[in-house]
């Protein structure tokens, strides 16, 4: 197994990437997939600890980031429904109700 | 040769997350984020995590990437015209920036360490990883995994009230 510091090197950069992803598009299903990599980069984190200290505790964690996220999709994109209907685009310039 | 191979994947990993967040066309964007899951489940086979791998590919690539590609299908949603400005741009890029140097100073000024398991690798191959991973949800975690049953139901609910006709 290589070291530990390596899976966690690649997971920051996915995390860093996925930030400036959610910071910086307008389309919201691109910034909910930014998201979901985001997910994914700390379920790389947890495997990686996990492997390193030999405990399991970390897996198990990561099958629940994975439950929230199907949640999250199942929701989220239900809500992007709903508000394409409403508004004709997705773009989130026009979520702007509670602007001052 | 590990060493190789892991940084062939890490490279198609950062790449395609890459083209995630660069691409005009969310189609393309939803394809590279399912290259980016299958190293990541790449990763998690190179941990020692075989079961970890295959839910990773059937939720995330399978599941929730269907879904995502079926909205975007279903929307219709045009190719990104408008551009955010410049400054935005900047700035959301400068905060990205700023996370990433901050974790990896914390990656080199910390230490490892943390609660130590019994986990062995031998153990991995001899009683399998789905059984410890099995044995602790429904020891340690059973709680929370009824509380996630929960969630689920609650998703189903939300996703089902959301998706109406009129909201």
């Amino acid at each position: 197994m290589l070291a530990i510091e390596n899976y966690l090197i690649v997971s920051a950069i996915l995390f860093a990437i996925g930030t400036i992803g959610v910071l910086t598009k307008r389309n919201a299903i691109v910034i909910f997939m930014c998201i979901e990599l985001m997910l994914n980069a700390v379920n790389l984190t947890f495997i990686a600890f996990s492997r390193h200290l030999g405990n399991i505790d970390g897996q198990v964690f990561v099958f629940f980031v994975m439950t929230v996220a199907a949640a999250e999709a199942a929701v989220g994109l239900a809500l992007m429904i709903a508000f394409f209907k409403n508004r004709e685009s997705i773009d989130v310039e026009d979520i702007n109700l509670l602007k001052l | 040769m590990e060493s190789i191979f892991f940084l062939i994947v890490a490279a198609v990993a950062v790449i395609s997350s890459i083209l995630v967040v660069t691409c005009k066309n969310p189609i393309n964007s939803a394809l590279s984020l399912v290259m980016t899951f299958f190293c990541l489940a790449t990763f998690y086979v190179m941990l020692d995590a075989p079961f970890m791998a295959a839910t990773q590919v059937i939720v995330y690539a399978g599941a929730i990437m269907v879904l995502i590609i079926f909205v975007i299908m279903l929307l219709n949603v045009r190719v990104e015209t408008v551009k955010r400005g410049t400054h935005a741009v900047m700035a959301g890029s400068a905060i990205g920036l700023f996370i990433l140097f901050q974790t990896v100073w914390f990656l080199m000024k910390g230490s490892m360490t943390g609660k130590v398991g019994e986990m062995t690798k031998e153990q991995i191959i001899s009683v399998g990883h789905v059984e410890l991973i099995g044995k602790a949800i429904f020891t340690d975690f059973l709680l929370p995994f009824e509380v996630t049953s929960v969630l689920l139901l609650a998703a189903i609910v939300g996703a089902v009230i959301l998706a109406k006709k009129k909201i």
